[in-house]
């Protein structure tokens, strides 16, 4: 059942400390700022947050790690030209990262909401980000397996939802939302237009409503 | 049969991005890597029915946006606004992801700081103790691409050879690398040999005493080009 929030303060109540969060966007494509902002008014501390970067200048993810609020960043690529908040908390110890290759980070997300166990994959083997990680051989060929992540909460932006919570993208923004709203226990959409049921093509929904918990429309 | 162009000095950064365009196949599914890969977009062929793949959700990526074609929800893998050109699609991350480890892009253009004679590729970190590693999608692509060039500087800014017996910087992925495309040379990596299959601004036998590589010379015609 998806329930459309009045606020987003009423869309991320509840988010305990410790919590693994997953939060959309690639760079700034897609990023759920709204959500992260009232994040920062909910004031849920000691974080892991699952993104494919760590920030960008000092809005949406960057302002959260600059709240504090996060203990460790799981992503694929911490260090851009503006991440300067993560790069100031890592360096001083402040902050703990794990970087998964991006294909092993959408896939373990993938995998979480799916209900798969873990998978064997190419991706990393014979490299650093490999070590410790069982490997198997499938026809001569060595693989590396890799475990779910999961999400109490995905944080995450779509273009338009009807009130059922059917969502649909737009364009780059789409990337990692799909994934992580199967992924986490509580799903958060903010949306920028919300229609009656029916008002979508039913073949054009990229995530059903059956995998969004919350919504609340942010126009922008 | 190996092409010598020492009539002339190295290529520029343009020029790379021309002679690796020229050198992607026809109908190919193709990604290119963030930073000076992206630029070889700006030489592919037009009518030869390359479409371009984004990690971050699309086929038929066009030309970089500017303008009032700014996007923010247009992006491509270095964050930079594209446009999208007509046949294109969008698809989530894990989609996207498995084009690659599928076996489905033809073909990635990736950066490097070393690749060995086998084809060991090193691009995602330096190792130092104070950097911050950041492996994006390079691993994944250097394993699932059907081929994988790079396109690099042959030398570092103080001289030493990127083409190396053994990487000593962290691994990407080992033995994935084809072909290496430089400004003095383009070589060829067949697991148990590099091939040189053409030189810029230096001979054949100058680029052997420089690199700690045993080279051998490309037995299969290279076309002679005009990359001016």
């Amino acid at each position: 059942m998806t329930v459309l929030c009045v606020s987003a303060d009423e869309a991320v109540s509840g988010i305990a400390d410790g919590s693994t969060v997953l939060v959309g966007g690639f760079g700034t494509a897609g990023m759920p700022f709204e959500l992260i902002d009232a994040l920062i008014r909910q004031g849920a501390r000691d974080l892991t947050v699952v993104s494919n970067n760590a920030g960008n200048a000092d809005t949406g993810l960057a302002a959260l790690l600059a709240a504090g609020q996060v203990r460790k960043v799981v992503c694929s690529f911490p260090r851009q030209k503006d991440s300067w908040v993560f790069d100031e908390l890592y360096r001083s110890g402040k902050i703990e990262l794990e970087v998964a290759p991006q294909g092993n980070l959408a896939e373990r997300m993938r995998a979480a909401g799916a209900g798969i166990g873990g998978f064997y994959t190419r991706t990393g083997v014979g490299t650093l980000l490999a070590e410790g990680k069982e490997t198997r051989e499938f026809d001569g060929r060595t693989y590396v397996l890799e475990l779910p992540i999961a999400g109490d909460v995905a944080l995450i932006s779509a273009h338009t939802a009807d009130t059922l919570g059917n969502l649909v993208y737009r364009k780059t923004a789409r990337n990692f939302a799909p994934v992580m709203a199967t992924a986490a226990t509580t799903t958060v959409v903010q949306v920028r237009h919300v229609v009656e049921p029916g008002a979508l093509d039913p073949e054009a929904v990229v995530t059903p409503g059956i995998y969004v918990d919350r919504m609340v429309r942010v126009p922008s | 049969m190996i092409v010598e162009h020492t009539d002339r000095g190295p290529l520029g950064r343009d020029e790379m991005a021309r002679v690796v365009a020229a050198d992607i196949p026809r109908g190919a599914y193709v990604n290119l890597g963030i930073g000076q890969p992206t630029t070889v977009g700006d030489h592919l062929p037009p009518y030869a029915g390359i479409t371009l793949h984004t990690e971050n959700g699309m086929l038929g990526m066009g030309p970089a946006a500017t303008g009032d074609a700014i996007d923010p929800d247009l992006i491509n893998a270095g964050k930079f606004p594209v446009t999208e050109l007509p046949g294109a699609s969008y698809f989530h991350h894990a989609d996207s992801f498995a084009m690659m480890r599928g076996g489905h892009i033809d073909l990635c253009v990736l950066g490097a700081y070393q690749v060995s004679a086998s084809g060991d590729l090193a691009n995602w970190h330096t190792g130092e103790p104070d950097a911050i590693p950041a492996v994006g999608g390079a691993m994944d692509l250097a394993v699932g691409a059907k081929q994988v060039f790079v396109l690099m500087s042959l030398f570092t800014r103080t001289g030493e050879p990127k083409l190396v017996r053994e990487c000593t910087y962290p691994l990407t992925a080992l033995r994935c690398v084809d072909r290496i495309y430089t400004d003095v040379a383009t070589f060829e990596i067949t697991g148990d040999q590099v091939l040189v299959r053409e030189t810029w601004g230096i001979s054949f036998d100058e680029l052997r005493s420089r690199v700690d590589v045993p080279l051998t010379v490309a037995r299969q015609e290279v076309a002679e080009r005009h990359v001016h």
